[in-house]
């Protein structure tokens, strides 16, 4: 406490009142967001909207998490929209049964089985990311440009363009329930939004309170710093990658399970939404900056801010150039902040 | 004479500044300074990290603007608007760190920002020419076309350098041009400065090589906490009273310490090849053997390009294609990871702290115990607790200047710096402690400190091993003196060599 203030004391109100602004600008964001479309629109600020429109940041808050570990780790991730289709796809197809023709019996596996393979294939994609950038030294921008093409062509082929519906499973073959994660709810809240909640409290978890947390953040800050210091920086890339591709396969899940279908065009673009709500919590693109909690701020932020312009019957050209304008005033804020600290004097 | 007086003399003095001040919120990095260039001379300005050197440098340059009081050209009062401004002037400046695109030709270094246009966009060729010469001139065997990554650090100083003189100043400011370079390289650089004091040049030359300075120095003026504490010229002044003025305490890196044995040996290394990173067919580390006891102190000097830096980082375990035998404690260490080593107690200090030693986005503290966060895991969770137990027992272990674990690592001071550094790898508990140029950059009271620290680490049965470019640092804790030529031992002494002796092996041929 007595060092919060000495530092303050001689700077005067009027520049820790700026600061204050600065670092929580993502929140302040978010309850400005709030107040007008409140205003504008009674029914706005409702709880039924509020879970609703929660529900539907779900989706951008998970790519977000797994987009937040890469970029901590200096890299981006562009393939997450597309593995997010890729796995939904795989989850559809399981659901429809898998035909052995050998044996001539179509496979029905549980919901669990297919949640827990589709959340496999996903980290198997995240770990090719990892591998090809970490051992290959393949550029992260176009490994994930690469594997962002090859997984939206494998789920166009297995579709063949089309779209899976029938994901509700039946009775009689015991895979019902794949709903649940998109369309339930517990105490009121659905079920995607308790699955955000519990991936971001283990993302913060494990970034403040692991080894593995300050390997990234160290990594991220100076790899050859880290490397020295005996942080092993090839397993901390690839772990990134594979993490956010197991995200992106959770996503893909409660994607589909929302809509009860699982297309091979869904999710397109998802990427670039995630990398603004990280850019937009506070994030440094360099690497070594950035918080889940500032993150999960960032898309709201976004989130909130389109439904908003939807329910006020803003045209949805406008809402573009609304949400292009938004990242790009958190950019510039974030090298207000970045650019002033650190500098000795 | 020599001092500055309210209104500089024109003739004499070409650019002075007064009661210069530069505040960065609460840090008052200068508090009314009067500084005096003198013309067609070189004036020394000494002072320990953070006295403010760098400060003053960069608004007499232009890069950053004073808070309070003037600077006058020529008996004017100017108002520099940034660097370029400045350079327009006649004003350059050499960077303490390098400012040099890594991945730019030397040619395209030296000119950028101020390419030589011709008919058809750049004049590639003039530039060249104009490189070569400069690098002649320098004495350089530096072809103008290479990538600046791919040459040694001393020779990216030499780029440095041979872009500043690459505009006609008439005040050229050099800020530590030296720190990387060889003694044959400072040489050089020495006939070039006379050249241009001869040719109407002012210089103000920046170096915590105090000797090294004296020899070509016209002026001194030593900065201390941000104020002037002592002006004089050349004639009036020796090495005792630049220390004493910047310190206030006498010039002593300590000796080897003893009252003790020293144990079993630590750290072996037998037939180690390391070939050229860089592709070329020799070898930067040729057939290198050598043995350290616990609780042994070893300086190995060398010059720059003796293979130092690659025997330290092949021990450490960075350059995994070399060859030959590692043993700590007598167990082969050679296949294992650097994180591998670490935890067999083998902990190295890189030379390039900025680059190699520091995660600029962490905090001191995050920095301190970057090396050893297993020491505070508990199960998979790491402990706020006996992390903050141990950092605060580093910082006080290393004495770090901070305000706090939480202060950001760039609100240091070099010397500062190095000791989170340092301090680091010693969290990690080392049996064997490498440490390749420790004092390179820092102030002599850092230095000093960090030499104890050393001393007293070897008492508890630590083998240390350090590099070095300066002689008067082997002669200080070191009880055995190695020197390297061209990645081969060349000689070894005990603690009671002579500078002339270490010289004379290291393959330097040296005026004093």
């Amino acid at each position: 406490m007595s060092d919060t203030t000495k530092t303050a004391a001689p700077k005067g109100e009027g520049v820790s009142l700026v600061k204050l602004l600065l670092e929580g600008r993502a929140f302040f964001a978010l309850i400005a967001i709030i107040v007008v479309f409140s205003l504008l629109r009674p029914n706005y600020f409702t709880l039924s909207n509020f879970l609703i429109m929660a529900s539907q940041v779900a989706i951008y808050g998970l790519l977000a998490i797994g987009m937040l570990l890469v970029i901590l780790n200096g890299g981006i991730d562009l393939s997450v929209g597309s593995i997010l289709a890729l796995c939904g796809v795989i989850a559809g197809a399981l659901m429809q049964g898998v035909e052995i023709e050998a044996m001539g019996v179509i496979l029905y596996p549980p919901v669990w089985a297919v949640v827990v393979i589709t959340c496999v294939v996903g980290g198997l994609v995240g770990a090719v990311n990892g591998v090809l950038i970490a051992w290959l030294k393949v550029p992260a921008f176009v490994a994930t440009l690469g594997v962002m093409y090859v997984a939206r062509g494998v789920a166009l082929l297995m579709t063949n363009g089309l779209t899976y519906n029938r994901l509700a499973g039946s009775p009689e073959l015991g895979n019902t329930g794949f709903k649940w994660l998109g369309s339930e709810r517990i105490a009121g809240v659905p079920i995607s939004v308790l699955v955000l909640a519990v991936c971001a409290i283990i993302a913060w978890a494990v970034l403040s309170r692991t080894a593995f947390g300050r390997w990234l953040y160290a990594s991220g800050g100076n790899e050859r710093a880290a490397e020295l210091s005996g942080v092993p920086v090839k397993f901390v890339k690839i772990t990134v990658y594979t993490l956010s591709g197991v995200l992106s396969a959770i996503a893909g899940l409660v994607l589909s399970s929302q809509l009860t279908s699982a297309g091979p065009t869904a999710g397109t673009t998802y990427e670039l939404t995630a990398i603004a709500a990280v850019v937009i919590g506070g994030a440094a693109l360099t690497g070594g900056r950035g918080t889940v909690l500032g993150t999960m701020l960032g898309a709201f932020v976004i989130g909130f801010l389109s439904a908003g312009l939807v329910i006020t019957g803003v045209s949805s050209y406008w809402q573009t150039v609304f949400t292009g304008a938004v990242i790009v005033l958190a950019v510039l804020m974030n090298s207000i902040q970045y650019g002033k600290g650190g500098k000795k004097a | 004479m020599s001092s500055p007086s309210e209104t500089p003399d024109a003739v004499e003095v070409v650019l002075a500044a007064r009661h210069v001040a530069k505040s960065y919120g609460a840090v008052h990095a200068l508090k009314g300074v009067n500084f005096d260039i003198h013309r067609g001379q070189v004036t020394t300005l000494f002072g320990e990290n953070g006295a403010g050197k760098s400060t003053l440098m960069k608004i007499l340059s232009g890069v950053i603007q004073p808070s309070a009081g003037e600077i006058i050209l020529d008996g004017k009062a100017v108002h520099f608007q940034d660097s370029t401004h400045a350079r327009d002037l006649g004003i350059s400046i050499i960077h303490q760190e390098l400012s040099l695109a890594p991945n730019l030709s030397v040619r395209d270094n030296i000119f950028m920002g101020r390419e030589i246009k011709g008919p058809t966009g750049v004049n590639f060729s003039e530039e060249e020419r104009q490189a070569r010469k400069l690098m002649q001139e320098l004495e350089q065997d530096i072809d103008p076309l290479t990538p600046v990554e791919d040459l040694r650090l001393g020779q990216q100083q030499i780029v440095e350098i041979a872009r500043a003189l690459s505009v006609d100043s008439r005040i050229l400011i050099m800020d530590e041009p030296t720190s990387a370079l060889s003694a044959a390289e400072v040489e050089v650089l020495f006939k070039v400065i006379n050249d241009l004091t001869s040719k109407g040049v002012s210089i103000v030359y920046i170096s915590h090589h105090l000797e090294e300075a004296l020899q070509i120095t016209d002026h001194a003026v030593v900065l201390r906490d941000g104020a002037m504490t002592a002006w004089a010229p050349r004639a009036e002044i020796d090495l005792n009273w630049i220390v004493r003025n910047m310190v206030g305490e006498n010039y002593d890196l300590g000796s080897p310490p003893t009252g003790y044995d020293f144990g079993g040996p630590a750290l072996s290394v037998q037939n180690m090849v390391v070939p050229d990173p860089g592709g070329n067919a020799y070898n930067v580390v040729d057939n290198l053997s050598l043995d350290v006891k616990a609780g042994e102190i070893v300086c190995i000097y060398g010059l720059m390009g003796a293979g130092r830096t690659e025997l330290m980082e092949t021990l450490a375990g960075r350059y995994r294609q070399a060859s030959g035998r590692i043993e700590l404690k007598g167990a082969e260490v050679s296949h294992l990871t650097i994180a591998e080593r670490i935890g067999q107690g083998l902990a190295l200090v890189p030379e390039d702290r900025q680059r190699d030693g520091l995660v600029q986005t962490m905090s001191v503290g995050q920095n301190l115990s970057l090396a050893s966060i297993g020491a505070f895991t508990r199960g998979i969770f790491t402990s706020r607790r006996v992390e903050k137990t141990l950092v605060a027992e580093s910082i006080r272990r290393v004495t770090v200047k901070t305000s706090g674990p939480d202060a950001a690592i760039g609100s240091l001071s070099g010397g500062n710096q190095q000791k989170v550094v340092i301090g680091k790898m010693m969290a990690t508990n080392p049996q064997v402690i490498l440490l390749d140029e420790p004092s390179r950059g820092i102030d002599i009271g850092a230095k000093a400190e960090v030499f104890r620290l050393l001393a007293e680490g070897a008492k508890r049965g630590l083998a240390v091993v350090y590099t070095t470019s300066e002689v008067s640092e082997c002669l200080s804790i070191a009880h055995r003196i190695i020197v390297m030529h061209k990645g081969r031992i060349t000689a070894e002494f005990g603690a009671d060599a002579t500078k002339e002796m270490i010289m004379a092996a290291s393959g330097e041929q040296h005026a004093a």
